[in-house]
C-alpha cells in the first residue's frame, strides 16, 4: 500500500485506519527512535508519544510539504530527542552521532530476530562504512545537509550523489525495484 | 534535465529523508505528479528506508500496539495534553528478568561451589602429600625401632641395669652389651634431660683398681629416637656408669655428677 492509498483511509480516523498506519510504519519509526534511545523502555515510550502526536495532527499534514513518511519520521525523531533531554542527556549533534544505526545490529539483546528483518540486517552489514555514516546522519539522526557535510568533511554537491549510490546499492541487495 | 538525470541527481533520496527546503520539496512534488517514473522511484526509496530502519528496531510486542491504540481511542475527544498511560505490567518481561536473575544467581552459586571444590581438592592433595611424608617417616622410624628391638632381644645380650645415684636417685638406665659382637647400646629413657651446655658420658669400668674408660657421649639427647644410644664396643667391663659432663665430654668422670651406675 502506498501513501496515496493510505491517506484517504486515515482521514476516516477509525481504529482500522490506525492499525494500517501502525503496521506500515511502527517498526521503521521504532528503529529510528532506537538509534537515539538505548533504553528499550524509553524507546517504547517515545514511539507511543510519536504515534499519538501523528494521529492527533494528521490533519495538518500537507502533501505539498513532503512525504507522509518523512513527516512521521521527523515527529518520531523529535519525540526521541525530547525523551533524551528529559533524561538529562545531551542532544548535541556530536553526542547523538556517536553511535550509528548499524551498531544496533551488534547488540543481540535488542535486535529483533524475526525472519523478515534478519535478511535486511545481513545486507545492512554489507554496506560501506561511509554509506552507513551518511545514511545515519542524514536519515536516522536528522542532520541538515550542511551539518552532515561538515561532519563528514564532504562537499554538499558530492554527498547527494554518494547518498544516492549508497541507497541504490541497498535497493539492489534488498531487491526493491 | 531529463527525468532520468533528475532521478540520478540524488534529490529524491533527500526528498524522502525530508532534507529539502520548502521550494525544493514543492518542486519534487510537482515533478512526481507529472512523471510516473519519479513517483515510482520515490516509493521505492521510501520502501528501502522503511525496511532499513525497521531492521534495526528492537522487538515490538502486540501489547505495545494495543496500548497506543487504547490511548488514542479512549482519550479521543480533544485531549490536547498527551497523557502518559500508566505503565502496563508486562508479566512476561518480569518473568524474563526473574529467570535471568535466577540464572545469574545459579551461575554465581555454581561458580562459587566450583571454587570451594577446587580449594577442597587442593587441600586434599596437600593432605595426601603430608600423609605420604608422615607415612615414609613412620616406616623409617618403624625400621629403626625393629632394628633396635632385635638388638635388645638378642640372646647374646647382657643387660645391665644402672640405678640412680646420689645426684639423681630417680634416674635409671640400661646397657645392652652384646657379648658376641661387643656392641653396646644405652637406653637413656630414664635419665632427666641434660641442662644446657652439659652432656651425659658413658663409662665402662674395671673395679680393681677403679679404671674408667669413656665409651661415648649421649649426644643430641633431645632428638634421639627412643633415647637408645649406640656407644663404642666394649670387650671387658665389670660395671657401667653415666656421668654428667661439660659439652664434649671429659677425660675422666666427674664422680659428683654420677647419675647412674650398675655392675655387670
Amino acid at each position: 500500500m502506498t501513501q496515496e492509498e493510505l491517506l484517504p483511509l486515515i482521514y476516516k480516523k477509525d481504529d482500522k485506519a490506525f492499525t494500517l498506519l501502525y503496521d506500515m510504519y511502527a517498526k521503521s519509526l521504532f528503529g529510528i527512535i532506537a538509534t537515539l534511545l538505548k533504553n528499550t523502555e524509553d524507546a517504547q515510550d517515545a514511539l507511543q508519544e510519536a504515534f499519538i502526536k501523528i494521529w492527533k495532527n494528521i490533519d495538518t499534514y500537507d502533501e505539498n510539504k513532503g512525504r507522509l513518511y518523512s513527516w512521521m519520521v521527523t515527529i518520531a525523531r523529535n519525540c526521541a530527542l525530547d525523551k533524551l533531554r528529559s533524561k538529562g542527556f545531551s542532544t548535541s549533534l556530536k553526542n547523538i552521532s556517536a553511535d550509528n544505526f548499524a551498531h544496533l545490529l551488534d547488540d543481540q539483546t535488542r535486535i529483533n530476530g524475526k525472519i523478515d528483518t534478519i535478511g535486511v540486517q545481513e545486507f545492512v552489514k554489507k554496506l560501506k562504512p561511509r554509506c552507513i555514516k551518511l545514511i545515519d546522519l542524514l536519515f536516522f539522526k536528522g542532520f541538515t545537509q550542511q551539518e552532515a557535510s561538515d561532519e563528514l568533511e564532504m562537499p554538499l554537491g558530492t554527498f547527494k550523489i554518494q547518498n544516492r549510490n549508497c541507497i541504490s546499492e541497498l535497493r539492489i541487495l534488498l531487491q526493491v525495484s | 534535465m531529463s527525468t532520468q538525470e533528475y532521478i540520478e541527481s540524488g534529490i529524491l533520496e533527500l526528498y524522502v529523508y525530508g532534507k529539502l527546503n520548502e521550494l525544493e520539496t514543492e518542486e519534487v512534488h510537482k515533478m512526481a505528479q507529472q512523471h510516473a517514473e519519479i513517483r515510482e522511484e520515490i516509493v521505492a526509496i521510501e520502501k528501502t528506508m522503511i525496511l532499513l530502519s525497521g531492521s534495526v528496531a528492537p522487538h515490538l510486542s502486540g501489547q505495545h500496539y494495543e496500548a497506543i491504540k487504547l490511548q488514542i481511542f479512549e482519550n479521543k475527544p480533544n485531549d490536547v495534553e498527551l497523557k502518559k498511560e500508566p505503565k502496563k505490567s508486562n508479566i512476561s518481561q518480569y518473568l524474563g528478568w526473574a529467570a535471568a536473575i535466577l540464572l545469574l544467581l545459579g551461575g554465581a552459586y555454581l561458580y562459587q561451589q566450583l571454587d570451594i571444590n577446587k580449594e577442597a581438592v587442593l587441600l586434599l592433595k596437600s593432605d595426601k602429600k603430608k600423609l605420604k611424608e608422615e607415612y615414609t617417616v613412620l616406616v623409617s622410624k618403624n625400621k629403626v625401632n625393629e632394628d633396635m628391638l632385635s638388638l635388645v632381644r638378642d640372646t647374646k645380650n647382657t643387660i645391665i641395669a644402672l640405678g640412680g645415684q646420689e645426684v639423681s636417685p630417680e634416674a635409671y638406665a640400661k646397657v645392652y652389651w652384646n657379648q658376641k659382637t661387643h656392641t653396646v647400646y644405652v637406653d637413656a629413657a630414664g635419665l632427666p634431660e641434660p641442662p644446657e651446655g652439659m652432656v651425659y658420658q658413658v663409662w665402662a669400668l674395671k673395679l680393681n683398681p677403679l679404671t674408667p674408660l669413656s665409651i661415648g657421649l649421649l649426644d643430641n639427647f633431645k632428638g634421639k629416637n627412643m633415647l637408645m644410644f649406640p656407644v663404642d664396643n666394649v670387650i671387658e667391663a665389670e660395671a657401667f656408669g653415666i656421668t654428667l659432663e661439660p659439652d664434649g665430654g671429659s677425660s675422666s668422670p666427674t664422680l659428683e655428677n654420677l647419675y647412674t651406675l650398675g655392675k655387670v
